[in-house]
């Protein structure tokens, strides 16, 4: 087992006493995006948690350049950087926008389309923590269906999670890729692969949120696990094109079977009101997905 | 003074010329009526190779100016055109770009905004942006653009604040003038490379424009560093300095091209002037007209035209007003709820200082409304008369518009 | 003398603890059970999920584990992941 973790840069970019939360699984993953990375990379993001992260002037708790821009903008601030590096002869720089599911998934998803659409030269992380988290849960399009959120409060979220892989997928790009602090060895293998990708990447996180959620932080990294094991987030790449699942995604397609949707779901306090029909849909719906993942690998 | 050709063109090409001639690292724009072929002539010298920048196509007008802002803090000249609802769509990074001190130059070509839609010229645009913490500059003729454009540069780069460059739509932007074009050697020599003030590099990484807090704070090397207000106040004092800038700047280009840019304001037969009518644009020129018609009745008038409306010319202002007995601002624009805000500028400049002519507020061309200098000749004698009368020391009128 | 700051824009500087000492958060504490932690016990490189799955990179992947309390956030992970059960999350004292 050392072997395989030390194969990992053991530099450490996030430096310790950050404001993120405790047990975030976000700060877990961003951990190994940074190593991945490394230091010949600059960073921007977008107003969410990761801007606090990454901590209040005058002092940041990240040990890479790091441009802050609107919550609206964020692929579009990264076109810029690819722009002025390009037009001032700096190469050798990879960008890296990184935004929450609010800055990809709404508010971002015009100008990452755009950027997305004219091949940029760039990674784009979603890490989805499914709600606008840093503003203290309320309801994004990634929010799962039948989740409480301060916006849903008694209703739940009416409707399913918007598919933004699809999205991306039908942006013809030349890289996608989906990872999870469950298997962070997995997520870093991802980003190093896809540092050495020209073009358009998008990495999407599944991040979970002890407070946004509703369960113990210890619990972040056995709540990964089982939105994997019951197909509720599935690994997979898009290589030009090409469909694969990877890691334990790929091992519970050919070999395991996935566990009913409650094991998950009655962990997080997000999921108390939901009804008996909404399980069911969500199920349903959990289930199409994963046949039509096991579809595509299939051609 | 080298020999610069001279060619007819429209607003818009000498702005594109000039962008050209400022040799711009990256341009981001969107279509917009009026302004788009600034951005079609751009294109055409990028993808020919006349000019070495990368051309950034983006969907909207917000990512126009983000693209120019992150651009900009990497080291590159950044270029950006809009008009109306495209500058109201990117006002957010406007307040954002200036927060940032970084010098970009955004052509804004002057049109009215919506609802209901006009395409059609009025400042209405680029005036409500004011509070934002860009310069602006008003041109009154295409010759203007093009050397406006290229001063901006140098005053953006030296106080590391963006500089918006306003003509009106349609009126300038389409209108075809003898332009003067500054040789390229005379631009280069006039215009050295950009020096970013950010740092961006793997060596020394920084976070910047995080969250700041409303208190100083220290930071690890004990250094108490500035909260908010000290930031913003840094801005407005890099402002008010750059009232300076622009005249030394503006008096270097005059040695080199011959053409006067030595004062924040323009003056037409102001020498003798006890009546005073001022603007900002193409308006003020046409009130140039107004003033011959209205010396032909025997009424002194002079145009004073206000070319730089941020920073604002306070003291020149002050200078410029102090002998007349009646001031009439002229504007494209109006702040709803109240009056013209040139005009609500110019009272405030006046506070104090005993000048208390009264000032009356021309409200004109709104959604591109024609101006005729008759009408503005009319209006003025209209006042007049009030005034005489002692009836009317402040007053907005609405030229031309039924009431 | 007082240095002053001569940005004319917010350019934040890298510095350990942006948010305090972090462990000032903690109300559990893990501590590690060295004779049940498999790198003490196999006096070798082993194991180390405590070191991969912290969110906060405090724990120091040496022969023994080390936890850096003044920034350990009390999160539990390590505790919650540890194969062999050897990290115990305990309450605080004071």
């Amino acid at each position: 087992m050392p072997e395989n973790l030390f194969k990992v840069n053991r530099e450490e970019y996030m430096l310790p006493g950050n404001r993120a939360c405790q047990g975030c699984g976000l700060s877990l993953s961003y951990r190994y995006v940074l190593k991945a990375l490394r230091e010949n990379t600059i960073l921007t993001l977008p107003a969410s948690c990761l801007t606090v992260l990454h901590g209040l002037y005058p002092t940041t708790s990240v040990v890479i350049p790091c441009l802050n821009c609107t919550f609206a903008s964020t692929a579009a601030s990264a076109a810029g950087l690819v722009a002025g590096l390009a037009a001032t002869g700096k190469t050798d720089t990879t960008v890296v926008a990184v935004a929450g599911d609010g800055g990809t998934y709404d508010i971002g998803i015009q100008a990452l389309s755009g950027a997305a659409e004219r091949g940029t030269d760039f990674i784009f992380v979603c890490y989805d923590n499914e709600g606008y988290m840093n503003t203290g849960t309320q309801r994004s399009s990634a929010t799962p269906m039948g989740a409480l959120t301060t916006t849903t409060p008694i209703l739940t979220k009416e409707q399913n999670k918007k598919d933004m892989l699809k999205i991306m997928e039908a942006h013809d790009i030349a890289y996608i890729a989906t990872t999870s602090p469950a298997y962070p060895l997995d997520l870093y293998d991802k980003f190093v692969k896809a540092k050495r990708i020209k073009g358009t990447r998008y990495m999407q996180i599944h991040v979970p949120c002890p407070p946004g959620w509703g369960y113990p932080p210890r619990e972040t990294v056995k709540l990964a696990r089982l939105a994997i094991e019951t197909g509720v987030f599935v690994l997979f790449e898009i290589e030009n094109g090409k469909f694969r699942l990877t890691g334990r995604s790929k091992s519970l397609a050919e070999k395991g079977t996935r566990i009913p949707l409650t094991n998950y779901l009655e962990r997080q306090d997000r999921f108390k009101k939901m009804s008996a029909d909404q399980l069911s849909q969500l199920q349903k719906f959990v289930d199409n997905k994963w046949n039509e993942y096991l579809k595509k690998s299939a051609s | 003074m080298t020999m610069a050709e001279v060619q007819i063109m429209t607003g818009n090409t000498a702005a594109a010329i000039a962008a050209k001639l400022c040799q711009v690292q990256v341009v981001a724009a969107y279509p917009i009526t009026p302004q788009t072929s600034i951005t079609e002539t751009l294109s055409q010298y990028i993808e020919s190779g006349a000019l070495k920048a990368e051309y950034v196509r983006v969907e909207g007008e917000h990512s126009a100016l983000t693209v120019c802002i992150s651009a900009s803090t990497v080291g590159a000249r950044a270029f950006t055109s809009t008009s109306s609802h495209g500058l109201l769509y990117m006002h957010e990074q406007l307040h954002w770009a200036a927060g940032s001190r970084l010098p970009i130059v955004m052509c804004c070509v002057n049109r009215g905004v919506g609802a209901p839609w006009s395409i059609f010229n009025d400042q209405q645009d680029s005036i409500a942006q004011r509070d934002t913490g860009w310069i602006q500059i008003y041109c009154r003729d295409n010759q203007e653009i093009i050397d406006t454009v290229i001063q901006s540069y140098r005053i953006a780069e030296e106080v590391y604040a963006p500089v918006m460059v306003c003509y009106d739509g349609f009126v300038l932007s389409h209108t075809m003038m003898p332009v003067s074009v500054p040789e390229a050697a005379l631009v280069n020599s006039f215009l050295p490379p950009y020096k970013p003030h950010t740092f961006l590099s793997a060596e020394n990484p920084r976070n910047i424009n995080p969250v700041i807090f409303p208190h100083m704070r220290k930071n690890s090397a004990g250094v108490l560093c500035d909260g908010y207000m000290e930031m913003r106040y840094k801005l407005q004092k890099s402002l008010e300095k750059a009232k300076d800038t622009i005249i030394a700047v503006g008096m270097q280009y005059t040695k080199l091209t011959g053409r006067d840019y030595s004062e924040l304001l323009w003056h037409y037969k102001t020498e003798d002037a006890d009546i005073v009518l001022t603007g900002m644009g193409s308006i003020a020129t046409e009130a140039t007209v107004a003033v011959d018609q209205l010396r032909l009745q025997g009424i002194k008038a002079g145009v004073v035209g206000v070319r730089v409306f941020r920073p604002f010319p306070r003291i020149a202002l002050q200078k410029a007003l102090q002998g007349a007995r009646a001031i009439f601002v002229l504007e494209k624009a109006i702040s709803y709820g109240y009056e013209g805000a040139l005009c609500s500028d110019i009272k405030a400049a006046l506070y104090g200082t005993g000048i208390s002519a009264p000032m009356h507020n021309y409200i004109a061309g709104l959604g591109g409304r024609d101006v005729k200098a008759r009408e503005i000749a009319a209006a003025v004698e209209t006042s007049l008369g009030e005034i005489n009368n002692k009836k009317t020391h402040n007053k907005t009128v609405w030229i031309n518009c039924r009431q | 003398m007082e240095k002053k700051d001569k940005n004319i824009s917010a350019m934040s500087t890298p510095a350990v603890g942006e948010a305090g000492l972090t462990g000032d958060w903690r109300d559990m504490k893990p501590v590690i059970d060295h004779s049940k932690c498999i790198p003490a016990v196999k006096k070798k490189a082993a194991c180390y999920l405590c070191w991969l799955y912290c969110p906060e990179g405090v724990i120091k992947a040496g022969i023994p584990v080390e936890i850096d309390m003044d920034y350990c956030k009390g999160c539990g992970i390590c505790a919650e992941e540890c194969p062999a059960k050897a990290i115990a999350m305990v309450t605080e004292e004071g």
